[in-house]
């Protein structure tokens, strides 16, 4: 049987764009994978792979995932005992994080430490949203991870985004980027990656980025 | 620490499904298909994509979202979309077709609510307001709406202040003096918005030289520099605007 990637539909923004590149880079590498968008709990069970997007507001994102029945215990169960490989995108990967601070104080899945707070880069002239292509610069643990170890170090990436995730951990920071300051671009520990950058749109570094999470067995 | 790298972003005239006027920078097959030229410059390194629809009829919006997710399936870049854009639905519409942000023109100068609205049900970040604005007296700029139209008599300076403090992620500024002229842009009025709002501003309208994008940065403040008939005609290509850039002292993505 196919093997089954899941792309958790909350109703936040752009899944088919998630969806289509994927497909894309399954298709380039010959394999045989069924791409489902989904708001079923039961679909996320089973799941051989998982991928949380988002866009919008991180609190807004949290209510709505949280809305779906049995959602957030599908994936607990999927991704922290039966260890499916998972990956966040944008809100996606900020939702990790045990708390947001965008409108308010909002509980996140906790499942790497850290907060989400309001970028504030050092010069007060940078504008926020960080909204540019900007060097992925992967960390020493980075560097280690299979899933990062084939890309291009300082490879460029599509970000959006007004907040970000502050790791409590620095070994759970695999790549960073800089926007007067650092800035996590990819989060991470065993078989949990989280991205703030939109691979989806990151052309050939964002599906390079892709195929090797449809590579990774952790 | 170095400075982000600006964005350098083809604009698109849309009308039907198709480009207005075509572009020739490519062998295309055909060369007013909207998704065949976003292909093309996808493989040419542009950092986004813009589409304006510029008849904007109600009639005619299903050929738009039908553009924008054909594109959105064969091009994986950021893709802005506007042209028509009025309600809640219209960006919901567009988003799910694959349009990463939706860019709202006279609907926001109608009613800047809205922008509050959208930006709260959609994230700030995919809201851009286009604002059109035309010198009316020296340092002093109006909206103008409908394609520049109808005067609003709105400061635009003030309105783009409005609406960034209402939610918008970014602003594409279009000098409708300088839209089309070739004599590059109205440099005081991107310094002065792009001063006056904390979100990026896309400088545009006006783009005849390569000079044109460096000082629309240097001496602008631009975050992001859009043209549209120097690419499609083959003046220069992405990568020749991109280099030109660097080498003048501008961070880009090369």
């Amino acid at each position: 049987m196919a093997e089954r990637l899941a792309i958790v539909d909350y109703g936040a923004g752009n899944l088919r764009s998630v969806a289509k590149a994927i497909e894309t880079v399954a298709r380039d590498l010959g394999r045989e994978l069924q791409v489902i968008v989904t708001a079923s709990a039961d679909t996320v069970a089973t799941a051989d792979r998982l991928i949380l997007p988002g866009v919008g507001a991180f609190g807004q994102c949290a209510a709505a995932l949280r809305a779906l029945p049995g959602m957030e215990e599908a994936l607990e169960r999927r991704v922290l005992e039966d260890k499916a490989p998972f990956l966040g995108v944008c809100v996606g990967m900020q939702l990790l994080a045990r708390r947001g601070s965008e409108h308010g104080s909002h509980r996140g899945l906790g499942w790497i430490a850290g907060d989400v707070v309001r970028l504030e880069p050092a010069d007060a002239k940078l504008k926020v949203p960080h909204m540019a292509w900007s060097p992925v610069r992967l960390t020493p643990a980075g560097g280690a991870h299979p899933a990062l170890r084939p890309l291009d170090d300082g490879g460029q990436a599509y970000f959006v985004h007004s907040f970000h995730f502050v790791p409590a951990d620095r070994a759970q920071l695999l790549a960073t980027c800089e926007y007067g300051g650092e800035v996590a671009a990819v989060v991470g520990r065993d078989n949990i990656l989280g991205v703030q950058f939109h691979p989806e749109k990151s052309q050939a570094y964002g599906l390079a980025f892709l195929r090797s999470f449809l590579e990774w067995k952790p | 620490m170095s400075a982000p790298n600006v964005r350098v972003i083809p604009c698109l005239d849309v009308a039907d499904g198709r480009v207005v006027k075509g572009v020739n920078f490519v062998d295309l097959v055909d060369a007013g298909d909207p998704v065949e030229i976003a292909r093309a410059y996808d493989a040419a390194g542009a950092d986004e994509l813009c589409f304006l629809d510029i008849a904007a009829t109600h009639e005619n919006r299903g050929t738009l979202i039908d553009v924008v997710s054909r594109t959105a399936e064969a091009c994986f870049m950021p893709l802005t979309v506007g042209g028509g854009v009025r309600t809640a639905d219209d960006v919901r519409t567009l988003l799910l077709a694959g349009a990463d942000k939706v860019s709202v023109n006279s609907a926001a100068v109608a009613n800047p609510g809205l922008i509050n609205d959208l930006a709260q049900r959609f994230g700030d970040q995919c809201i851009v307001v286009a604002i059109d604005a035309k010198r009316v007296a020296p340092g002093q700029w109006q909206i103008f709406t409908h394609g520049g139209r109808r005067e609003t008599g709105i400061d635009a300076i003030g309105f783009a202040r409005q609406v960034a403090s209402l939610g918008a992620g970014e602003i594409l500024l279009t000098s409708m003096d300088r839209d089309g002229t070739r004599r590059g842009f109205d440099l005081e009025l991107v310094r002065r918005v792009s001063d006056a709002v904390p979100i990026p501003v896309i400088a545009s309208g006006g783009v005849g030289h390569l000079d044109d994008l460096v000082d629309g940065v240097q001496l602008g403040g631009a975050s992001a520099v859009l043209a549209a008939s120097i690419f499609h005609f083959g003046q220069a290509t992405v990568a020749q605007a991109k280099a030109h850039m660097a080498a003048a002292g501008v961070a880009v993505r090369l």
